[in-house]
């Protein structure tokens, strides 16, 4: 019997949103950045476009980070600078974006100034072209103090600012408004508050194609296949016309995969999983590979060689596979 | 996508004699179409009326088994494409392919390590479950001597990787009764190949150039007799590989469309062993049943497992630890105690914490049907009573010299019940267990 090709045509498409600003745009980026646009599954070519390739942020930090050691190895010259770790990423490791993570501010730490995090943001514009992606350090008052202070001050340069939660979006998403920014709506594992939150970003008249969705992934091993499943939904969703599903999704992959036990743990301390290097390189690159298939448009990264072969994943699996 | 009742009812005699036991023949469809009957009961219902009966009552996906006895795995008899809609039931199985190229005492150290892959994390214990040995040498008696060591040393099931069926036939005598996958019926051997995979009662793996290949191919083996097959559309770049395997995948279950009702068998290209895990992971997530590997790292194959076991866990189905005082690090009569749920993800990020602030301390993982702190608490899983009465049987207070629990932020509202219940001071932890190296570092000091 013949073989009769199925293809599921969606009615609709992931929202198209597009980082960064150049200096005709009002900002000074070298280039932007389009993620979102696919009108099928995960790089199911043969039904629809997968208009943009997903891409990936690697981390920077505004102090230097409590990293195990393999991840803080590649950076050890330049991660108590966060422009020049920034340029390494950028440079020497092919970064599409830059994730800057404040952790510096928080009250409990280092408790940097909202002004010494404006300075640390401006810096690392100066230091790259890429656009950028800024996220507080998770203490709600300071983060507003500080996510505001740099909306403004970096008026113009189209940023990805997070994180919006369920009770706590109003003022971030004023300020990614006023500020022309787009927002990263985070929702912890759970499809329904991931959409009403999207319902209430949008009801402040924040655009759909300025919101992303932060699913709050495990990591591989700690309940990735929750947000496997939530992802595959918000595509699904997505493709069906859901409009307030239709976001692309961004993953804090680096952030869940080296928490992890498995990622870390030298072989002496655990000789049955093997040489630890390469273990916490795959731990990483499995995460962000098995959400990827999910339907992951943006992977905050860390590890430079597990971004190199996610990155190669990726163009592998952008090879279109149409009949 | 079982029939209906109407569309059974379209295939019987239509007699209304009642000899089945139901008065009428559309009650009876009725009856078959809910699993209420069996077509046996009717006398009169003709053999090409049974056999399209019987074709839409088979699972789309076949079960194949691979191997003999205890190790013994299943492949197939998948029912979905998105895990959410239910679950996926047969874990991808995962060979690793040795080469008979090898001299013997390479091929010794190599089986030897391929046997050691097993692995403890999180409770659970993960394997691989088979050696594929592939031909490659210019004798065939090599591929024999290869297949006869390999055999004796492991008790892996086993992929033999040949294209002439010559070769295969020499070795089939020996290691038949291990029921080993016959890789592969091609354009041109199948004939050769079904014939021994048939003899031998033995998996067979079809190899077609494309899907409409394979379909041809597929349609022809099962002409012959043989239906204990494993899908290979001969793709092996990646995306075309997820592309087919989807197709297959699709076919079977929404188009009942029976050529392609067999599970699949992926192999990997990518020569660097940590491009070949991430394609492996492609394969896993997207409807491999069977993937064959060359890397054979513990480092490597370990991530790969995990995220297996991640997939095909039952997502209605939250996996659970015992309720017990578990001890983490060399404990003692000072360590302090924390309280969490028996829910496999919360214990493990909790235990991880813990075993993060190096103060060996007990934990005491509470039994609430595998549910999470909040949902726990919010089911009246996680309440004072309960965990009072625990504290009391466990005999806690001869572990420990301080009377003092630490208990999850998120469920702050126990303490002053839990307190007056057990007459043990309750500390409030962190909501996360993110939270607990800096909790415990703050109760320490």
């Amino acid at each position: 019997m013949a073989v009769q090709i199925l293809r599921d045509r969606s009615r609709a498409a992931v929202q198209k949103i597009v980082l960064g600003a150049t200096r005709e745009q009002g900002g000074t980026r070298s280039h932007t950045i389009t993620v979102g646009g696919d009108a099928a599954l995960p790089f199911y070519h043969f039904e629809g476009e997968v208009a943009n390739r997903p891409v990936i942020a690697m981390e920077v930090q505004d102090i230097v980070p409590q990293w195990p050691d393999i991840l803080q190895e590649p950076f050890n010259d330049v991660i108590s600078e966060p422009g020049r770790w920034a340029q390494k990423c950028v440079a020497a490791y092919g970064a599409d974006l830059i994730y800057l993570k404040l952790d510096g501010a928080d009250p409990e730490g280092a408790n940097h100034s909202v002004d010494q995090c404006v300075t640390t943001v401006k810096e690392v514009l100066q230091a790259v072209g890429v656009p950028l992606i800024i996220a507080g350090c998770g203490d709600v008052e300071k983060d507003h103090d500080v996510l505001e202070a740099v909306a403004e001050a970096a008026s113009g340069e189209n940023l990805l600012l997070g994180n919006a939660e369920q009770d706590n979006y109003k003022s971030l998403t004023a300020a990614c408004m006023v500020h022309k920014h787009n927002i990263i709506a985070r929702s912890p594992l759970d499809i329904n508050i991931c959409k009403q939150l999207n319902i209430l970003i949008n009801e402040m008249n924040l655009g759909l194609d300025h919101i992303l969705i932060d699913p709050s992934i495990g990591g591989l091993g700690y309940g990735i296949e929750y947000a496997f499943s939530i992802m595959e939904r918000i595509r699904l969703g997505a493709l069906q016309g859901d409009k307030m599903l239709s976001m692309p999704v961004i993953c804090t992959v680096g952030y869940e995969a080296w928490r992890a036990k498995e990622a870390v743990a030298p072989v002496s301390e655990s000789p049955g999983w093997g040489k630890e290097v390469e273990r916490g390189i795959l731990w990483e690159a499995v995460t962000a590979t098995a959400l990827l298939q999910a339907g992951a448009h943006i992977l905050l990264m860390r590890h430079p060689q597990a971004v190199a072969k996610v990155r190669e994943n990726i163009d592998q699996l952008m090879v279109s596979n149409a009949y | 996508m079982a029939l209906t009742g109407l569309e059974i009812y379209k295939q019987l005699p239509k007699k209304n004699c009642g000899e089945c036991g139901t008065p009428t023949c559309l009650a009876f469809a009725m009856n078959l179409a809910a699993g209420k009957a069996s077509l046996d009961s009717c006398p009169y219902v003709s053999d090409a009326a049974r056999e399209a009966l019987d074709a839409a009552a088979a699972p789309p996906i076949a079960k194949v088994v691979l191997g003999a006895g205890p190790q013994a795995i299943e492949m197939g008899d998948e029912t979905e494409l998105f895990r959410h809609d239910k679950r996926f039931y047969h874990e991808t199985a995962i060979a690793i392919q040795v080469s008979d190229n090898l001299s013997s005492a390479e091929l010794k150290d190599q089986v030897a390590a391929i046997n050691e892959l097993e692995f403890d994390r999180v409770g659970q214990h993960y394997t691989i479950q088979a050696i594929a040995i592939r031909h490659d040498a210019g004798d065939p008696l090599a591929f024999q001597t290869a297949v006869t060591a390999v055999a004796a040393a492991t008790s892996l099931n086993l992929v033999l990787m040949a294209a002439d069926a010559e070769v295969l036939k020499g070795v089939l005598p020996d290691v038949a009764a291990r029921k080993p996958l016959l890789y592969s019926a091609t354009a041109a051997n199948y004939e050769a190949m079904t014939a021994l995979a048939k003899e031998h009662n033995c998996p067979l793996a079809v190899y077609g150039n494309d899907l409409e290949e394979l379909a041809g191919l597929v349609d022809k083996i099962v002409a012959l007799g043989h239906k204990q097959l494993v899908l290979d559309p001969g793709a092996r770049e990646t995306s075309r590989a997820v592309a087919d395997f989807t197709q297959i995948r699709r076919l079977a279950i929404k188009k009942r469309f029976r050529s392609f009702g067999y599970p699949i068998i992926a192999l990997t290209t990518a020569g660097d062993p940590l491009a070949e895990i991430l394609q492996a992971v492609n394969y896993v997530t997207k409807y491999a049943s069977l993937v064959v590997l060359r890397t054979a790292a513990k480092e490597h194959l370990l991530p790969l497992l995990s995220w297996r076991q991640n997939l095909y866990t039952d997502p209605q189905v939250p996996i659970r630890v015992e309720e017990k005082l578990n001890e983490i690090g060399a404990v003692n009569e000072n360590s302090p105690v924390y309280v969490t749920t028996n829910f496999s993800l919360t214990y493990y990020s909790v235990a991880g914490e813990i075993e993060g602030t190096r103060i060996p301390s007990y934990l005491l993982s509470v039994d609430t049907d595998g549910l999470s702190v909040l949902t726990a608490y919010a089911d009246g899983k996680f309440e004072a009573e309960k965990i009072a009465a625990l504290i009391k049987k466990i005999g806690l207070e001869n572990k420990v010299k301080h009377r003092r629990i630490i208990i999850p932020g998120a469920v702050a509202v126990l303490k002053g019940k839990l307190e007056d219940l057990s007459g043990w001071e309750v500390l409030v932890g962190p909501r996360e267990a993110t939270g607990i190296v800096a909790y415990a570092r703050n109760l320490a000091a």
